[in-house]
Formats: C-alpha cells, structure tokens, sequence
C-alpha cells in the first residue's frame, strides 16, 4: 500500500485522537455500564449481529437473538432464535458521567431490554466485556499519560538544570540518576501500598503509585534532556544571545528548551505505553484498581486463570486492542523521530 | 479449624484434628491376636510409583513442630498413630493400639498396643515409644501446636507406662470427643529422638535437611530423598504393620514422589500431561476444564459434595481504642448492630456465588457447620432466602434511611461506607467479594474490596485489628465440635470477631462459652448434640460471621491408581496411602 506521508500523517493522527476519544466518553461507545452484572450469562460468548431473519428477508439495520443457557449440554450458551432484538442506534440507556462533570444517558448502539447485546462477550460475572474495555481504557491511559508526563517533567527540570550548569550539581543529580535507575521500583510501590490506609479507593491508590513510578522513572528522560542541553548550550545561537546579554532563563527558555521538544515528544509516545504496562503489572500483582472498576491491567489479569485462558477466547479482546494502541504509539514514535531528524538536518 | 487462602494455614493448634464423634463412648473393643492390621481395600498390585503434586515444599518433617498443611501431609505418610480416624467412615479405627478401654466415669483409658511391630529402621516399637512421644508433644518448652489439645481443663493429660504394651492416660475431666484425640498423634522413635531431646537439640532434629538415616517411622513410607526446589521421594517401609486381606504385606506402592508445583494451574497441567497421578484441591474451574477431556484419558475426577470449609464475611467488632481509631470505631456502631448484619445476610446472593464462582459446585449455607457433616448439622436451621426489600425493611426498622442519590444513611445520618479485606492470591474468594459488593449496593452500601496479601491480611484480623470487614474461610479438621473451641469461647484465640474478650461481650456469647464447655466435657453423644444444636442456632440468630457457601470438596486420580477413595476429611486422597496402588489403566473406581 502506498501512501505519501502527509497521509500517512493524518491517518496516524486520527488514530491517536480516536482512540483517545474512546477513553475520553467511555459510556457513550459503550452499551453498558461496566459495573452492571448479568449473573444468569457468565462468560457468554460475543453476540451474534444478523442481517438476514429467518424468512430469509434482509434487514439493513442488524438485529440480535438473546443467549439462553442450552437444555442439552452440549455448549453453555445457544441462541434463542423465537427472540429477536434489532440494533439501535443513539439509544437511550445506563447513565453515565461525562468528564465527571454531567450525567448523561445516550448510548452509540444498544438493544430494547430485555435484549442483551455483548459484542466482546461476557466475563465471570456476566459483565459487558466491551464496556469494561472502554472504561478500562480510561484508568490505562490517565496513567500511562500521568505517568509520562510525571516522568518527562521531573526529568525535563533535572536534566536542563543538570546539564545548562554543570559543575557540581551535574556530578549531583547524575549519580542520583544512576541510583534511581539502579532503585528495585516494585518493592517501593509494595512499600508504599502497605502503609496507605485501607479506605483510600483503590482508583486514587493506583494514581498515586503511578505517581511515585513516574517520578521514579525520570532518569532517563533526564539523561536524555542533559545531553541535549550540553551540546545546545554550546551552540553558536545561544553563545550569542548570551552575548547580547540575554539572562540565563532566556537562553534556556527561547534558545535551548525548544530543542528539547521533538526529543520530549517521542519519548512521551515511548513511556506512555511504557507506564500502560506498569499499570498491567501492578494490577497482576494486586496492587492495581479494584473491583468493580475495570483497568486493562485488570481485563489482563483474568487471564492468569488457566481455564480462563483455555475456555474463553473472547477474553484475549483487551489483549488485542492494547496490541493495536501500542503499535499506533510506535508508530507515533517513529514518525516523530523521522520528523525530528528532518527538522535537525 | 484452619484458613486456606492457599498455602498458609494460621490457626494452627485448632486445626488439628482430635475430636470425637458421637456414639463412640464407653468400653470398646477391636482386639484381634495378629499384631498386623488387616486393610479392607481391594488387593493391590504391588511395586508401582505414585508421583503427587504439593503446593509448597514442606517446612519440617518433625511432627512436634508442623503446623503448615504440607508439612502434615508428608508426615502423616512417615508416620502412624495410636487410633486414626478413618476419612472415609469418620469413625475410629485401631492403629497402632489394638484394643482400648474408657472407664465408666470417662477419665482414664487404657490402650494395648501391638506387639513385635517396627519402626522403619527395624528398631522394635513398644510402650516407651508412646510414653515418649507423650512427653514431647507436652513439653512446654518444645511450644508443640497439639500440646494445647492435650490439656483437658489446662491439666495435661497424665501418660503412665503399664507393661510393655499397655500404656494408660489419665484425663482431669472426661473428654467428649474420647478417643478421637489420639488420632494425628505420631508415635516418635525413643532410640533416635531421645538423645537430641535431653542435650536440647529436639527443634533442630528432623528438619527437611535431615539425612533419610535419621528418620525412622511406623508409618507405610520412609525417606528416601529430598532435592529442595524440585521434589521429595519416599520409598516402602518393609516393616509397615499393615496387611491385605489376603495376607500380602502393605503398602502396595514402592515409591511415592511429592513434587513441588507452586499453583494450582501448574498442577492442573502436570496432571493433564500425565505427570501426576493424584490432585487434590481442584477449583471448580479447573474440574469443568479437566472433564472435558477426562473420558478420553480415563481418568477419574470426583466432585465428594460439599466439605468441611466454610466462606464466610465478618466484621470488625473487636473493643478498640477510640483513640486510635475514631473512624473505625464509628463504623463499629454498625457493625454491632445486629440489625446491620441481619440485612446484609439477607442481600447476600449465595445461589448466584455458587453458581457463578464455583461453577454450581458449592452450597449455600447460613450456620457453620456445612451440609458436609452430616452427623452435627442442625436441620432445623432456617434459611432465610435473599430478599432486598425485606433486608431494607429491617434497616428502616433500624433507623437506617436512604438519601436522594439512594445512598444507605445510618441513624446519624453518616453514609454507610466500609471496605471488605479478601486474600488476593485466592482467585474464588476476590469473586465472592465482589458479587457481595454488588449485592450491598443494592441496599445504598458503598462497599469498596481491598484485595491484600495473606500474611498482611491476617497481621491486620489477629494482630493490628486495623480492617472493617475481611470475607474468609475457615476448614474444620473433624466432624467434631471440639476444634472449634476456639472459635466460639470469648477467650478464644480465633474468637475472630472480637478477639480476646477479658468477658462476654454479650449475653449470647456467655451462653456460647458455657455450651461449647458443657459439650466437651459431657460423655454423652446425645446431649453433646443438643449442646451442639443450640450453639448453631445461637451463632445463626446472632450472625457473628455472615455464613455464604461450603465448596464442594473436587479430586482426580489417573485411571491407573487403584483403591482411590477420596474423603473430605483431609488429606482428601492421600489418606489411605497404605492401600493406593498403581496398576493397569481402569483401576480407579470413579463412584
């Protein structure tokens, strides 16, 4: 496939964007609420869409038949063919919270009650899987986003002051780097999950570990700003605004920062990703948001169970989708690193 | 009684099993002239190898120091006792006393052991061996976890020696349980331990690093070795003191292999692949994934119904300085409130956490002795069906209200919020808190799980007391009441919801203490069961814990492991060691 890369560009962009729309309106992409149980259907298997009834007239608008649980055995779940719902769009249906800041009603698709729509399936306890992914997405993203920017800021500051000074202070903050870098992170997270109280709500605990990872995790964006810094301030456009008489800040902030960004900028797409899957790991250490809040980390963590991961092929989806973000952050990463050797060049 | 949350076990001296079963009382018999014993097992084929998975390596191979499961497991194959229970009947059984005999008033029983029997090392076993051991296990300086067992009224049991092969034992008060309380006792080797005993050195004797040459037992295996990490071998004892009924020298196995397979799932897997011929232990889920390819392979897998363990939900009511707590202490007025606790048994889904986290391979229950035991269960416990709208109506009654956003109010007007603590490497037990969790929703209870690491888990229930609710299991070892002494006495060391009371706190709990008293020390099966009754009836009322589900005890066994007569008296599948055989394809009875 050939495409030129302003294409390529656009494409790119609007990947990211929609992807992080999803997360930004979860309850209106999904059909319900990701709390909301259906225990008489655990790990039913995605419902079928169907176009063509049972005259053999074609529908435009999709329609579905509900799962009952089978009389002879021979599978959990079969269609109940004497019902069926059609699809709608822009429906009415479970409230939820926009941004935290209004309630709201109106769901992208669903089914009339007591119809039942579940595109990725169910979980153990009968619970939308493609709700729980898109509200997943929401605690994945806020930290793999909050822990990047922790990360790129602490080390932003660190590094420019590291590296425009020098002297001392460099020799300081960089053999602090290395002990960081050195720092066995998990014990300190477990540390400190230990002596938070019992009733912070696992969502704040799981941002403030976040927090403390991020913060944790700013040598290397340090290092990298350091190096840029070094060589930038050495550079003959910021010898001679020094010369004119420019102050300190406003080399720093006109003359050498702006070189930093395109490094910043892909290092951000790197670490989000990067701190996605810290929020994986630490929901499979237990140390993630709990029940019944869905993270990816958590959807994940279902998949420890060997008859989960045997039985339910529906429940590899999360997997899926963190599949794609990644790739599209990838490929985030190195266009802007194409990009950033352009401009350099 | 002990907690599974996986491999931990923490109330270690309850969780022995020594309690008796009623109609056992009174002058009994099973003398027999042979010295052997005689198996009722179907004949063997003698010289196959049994490989069996453990969740964990054992810790010590000294029965006077074992408190953990796998530790026990292993030495009750070493090892053999005076009279044992047999898992299959829960009856009493001769062992290594032929014939006993209680007197009338119930204090003093007088066993006669079996003549010219050996331990492993060809060294005679006789009535030194018990008088011994006796000593061990009552030594207070040796902190023994059934020393506390031995002492009936905090007088420890008086062993006196009459002859070689008879020793008696005197008891300060009569004991109800009777001769239930021999069983899990091993006899030790006076001629190897004895030393080591007197020059102090007993806690270091018999640990897992011991040489296999310093073991010497009467149970039907003996070391053979140990590799840590990987696996633990025991070979036949040739001096075992069992027979077949054809005559033919037990055990039938030449080897039994313990391989150390940390999770569950691994062992699942070890087991499809043929590498393990037994599990116990099964999840729900990993039994409905082994059934399906079980007839293909042959291979038998058992659901024996439900077991002795109990899921259950309790909250904080320990007396705790205010002080230090303000928050939690204001919960407490809930949590005392037995309204409180009323409504939220009643919202509890039991049929749905049985069917959704244990596969409909659980029962619901609402007192705390399982459909499991039969012989103690009271049938007229009423079962109240899950009902919002009645649980709502009692929490009204109760001054309890509801706001707009239709969140549960208190008298004070304060929000009901609390956190429920679950063991975060059990998988069914995050499950159950989470469909509580639901469950109390819909009454306007904001409740928030709070998945924690075991051992954190129980530092903060025995130790810090710094939780609100945790959701738990508890596992009787026996049948019998007994063990459960102290669960129910206010002084009681598990007494978990309020740990450690100077005196009852409550009227019910007083009549808790004097009951569980009365029935351990009353010779009586009758009357000990009517004791038994009013205690279910009381902790049923009064809801101390918040009964939920009793899983079903799942086992599997290969096709080829013979005399498989799995019990839900633990160890589930190992018990009859002695008698397990490995032959052709199609030995295991799948009943």
């Amino acid at each position: 496939m050939s495409m030129n890369s302003g294409h390529r560009q656009l494409l790119l962009l609007f990947s990211l964007v929609l992807l992080h729309v999803f997360m930004v309106v979860p309850g209106f992409f999904a059909p319900y609420d990701y709390s909301e149980q259906n225990r008489e259907l655990p790990f039913s298997p995605p419902t079928r869409l169907h176009f063509i009834d049972s005259a053999g007239r074609f529908h435009l608008m999709p329609f579905i038949h509900p799962f009952r649980a089978s009389e002879d055995g021979s599978a959990p779940y079969v269609e109940d063919q004497a019902r069926a719902y059609p699809l709608h769009l822009l429906k009415d249906g479970a409230p939820y919270r926009v941004l935290g800041l209004w309630t709201a009603r109106l769901h992208l698709f669903g089914v009339e009650q007591p119809g039942r729509i579940f595109l990725f399936g169910t979980d153990d306890f009968g619970r939308d899987e493609l709700s729980r992914m898109l509200f997943g997405g929401r605690i994945s993203l806020l930290a793999g986003i909050l822990g990047a920017a922790m990360a790129i800021f602490a080390g932003t500051v660190l590094g420019v002051l590291s590296g425009f000074y020098g002297g001392w202070l460099d020799g300081l903050i960089m053999r602090t780097a290395e002990l960081f870098l050195a720092l066995p992170w998990l014990y300190l997270l477990f540390a400190v999950r230990a002596i938070l109280p019992l009733h912070i709500k696992t969502t704040q605990t799981l941002l403030l570990l976040i927090t403390v990872v991020g913060l944790v995790g700013w040598a290397r964006p340090g290092r990298l700003v350091r190096g840029i810094v070094l060589s930038a301030k050495e550079r003959n456009f910021a010898l001679a605004a020094k010369a004119m008489g420019a102050s300190n800040f406003h080399v720093l902030r006109w003359h050498i920062l702006p070189g930093t960004y395109g490094v910043l900028l892909t290092t951000a797409a790197l670490l989000v990703p990067q701190f996605i899957l810290a929020e994986v790991t630490l929901s499979f250490l237990g140390l993630g948001v709990g029940e019944p809040v869905p993270s990816w980390g958590s959807l994940l963590a279902e998949l420890q169970n060997y008859s989960v991961l045997t039985s339910y092929w529906w429940m590899y989806l999360p997997a899926c989708s963190l599949i794609v973000l990644f790739l599209t952050y990838h490929w985030a990463s190195t266009t802007l690193q194409d990009k950033v050797a352009e401009v350099r060049s | 009684m002990k907690a599974t949350a996986t491999r931990y076990r923490f109330w270690k001296w309850a969780l022995l099993v020594l309690a008796a079963l009623a109609g056992n009382m009174g002058p009994t018999a099973a003398a027999g002239p042979q010295d052997y014993a005689k198996s009722g097992g179907e004949t063997g084929e003698p010289g196959g190898k049994l490989v069996v998975a453990l969740r964990s390596e054992p810790k010590t191979l000294n029965p006077i120091l074992s408190v953990d499961v796998t530790s026990r497991e292993v030495i009750g194959v070493l090892n053999a006792d005076l009279i044992h229970i047999n898992r299959e009947t829960q009856r009493t059984e001769p062992a290594l006393a032929k014939s006993w005999t209680i007197s009338a008033d119930g204090t003093k029983y007088v066993l006669q052991l079996r003549r010219e029997i050996k331990f492993s090392d060809g060294a005679p076993f006789t009535a030194n061996d018990v008088v011994f051991s006796f000593e061990l296990y009552l030594d207070e300086k040796l902190h023994s976890p059934q020393r506390d067992l031995l002492a009936i009224d905090d007088k420890p049991i008086v062993v006196k020696k009459l002859s070689d092969y008879s020793v008696e034992f005197d008891l300060a008060k009569p004991y109800g349980p009777a001769e239930r309380l021999f069983d899990g006792l091993a006899i030790l080797p006076s001629h190897l331990l004895e030393k080591p005993y007197h020059d102090g050195k007993l806690q270091q004797s018999w640990s897992t690093s011991a040489r296999p040459e310093e073991f010497a037992g009467l149970g039907p295996f003996k070391l053979s070795s140990y590799v840590p990490g990987q696996q633990m071998t025991l070979q036949r004892n040739p001096y075992y003191w069992k027979k077949d009924p054809r005559g033919n020298s037990l055990p039938y196995l030449a080897a039994v292999t313990f391989l150390f397979v940390p999770t569950e799932d691994a062992q699942v897997i070890k087991f499809q692949s043929g590498e393990t011929h037994l599990l116990e232990r099964l999840n729900a889920d990993n039994f409905t994934l082994l059934q399906r390819g079980a007839t293909a392979k042959g291979q038998c897998l058992q659901d024996l119904g439900p077991g002795l363990e109990f899921q259950f939900l309790v909250f904080n009511q320990n007396h705790l300085d205010s002080g230090k707590a303000p928050d939690l202490v204001a919960k407490q007025s809930w949590f005392r409130d037995l309204k409180f606790r009323e409504a939220v048994s009643l919202a509890m889904d039991r049929k749905g956490m049985a069917r959704l986290v244990y596969s409909g391979r659980a029962t619901p229950i609402w007192g705390n002795v399982t459909p499991g035991n039969k012989l103690w269960l009271d049938p007229n416990l009423p079962h109240p069906e899950r009902s919002i709208e009645e649980a709502r109506k009692i929490l009204q009654s109760g001054g309890y209200s509801w706001n707009s956003g239709g969140t549960l109010l208190d008298p004070q007007k304060r929000p009901v919020t609390f956190t429920i603590m679950v063991s975060s490497s059990n998988v069914q037990r995050s499950k159950l808190a989470t469909l509580a969790q639901d469950d109390l929703k819909q009454l306007g209870m904001d409740v928030q799980v709070v998945p924690m690491e075991f051992r954190a888990l129980v530092d903060r229930l025995l130790n810090t007391k710094d939780y609100e609710a945790v959701l738990m299991n508890l596992v009787n070892g026996d049948v019998d009441p007994t063990p459960e002494m102290n669960l129910w006495l206010s002084s009681g060391e598990t007494h978990l919801w309020d740990l450690g009371e100077a005196h009852p706190a409550t009227p019910w709990e007083a009549e808790l203490d004097h009951l569980m008293e009365a029935q351990m020390t009353t010779n009586d099966p009758a009357a000990r069961r009517k004791l038994y009754y009013r205690v279910q009836e009381i902790v049923a009322q009064n809801l101390p814990f918040i009964f939920l589900v009793s899983p079903n005890i799942l086992v599997a066994a290969q096709s080829t492991v013979g005399n498989f007569h799995p019990a839900i008296l633990e160890p589930y599948v190992l018990w009859n060691a002695d008698e397990l055989f490995v032959g052709r394809a199609g030995a295991a009875k799948c009943q």
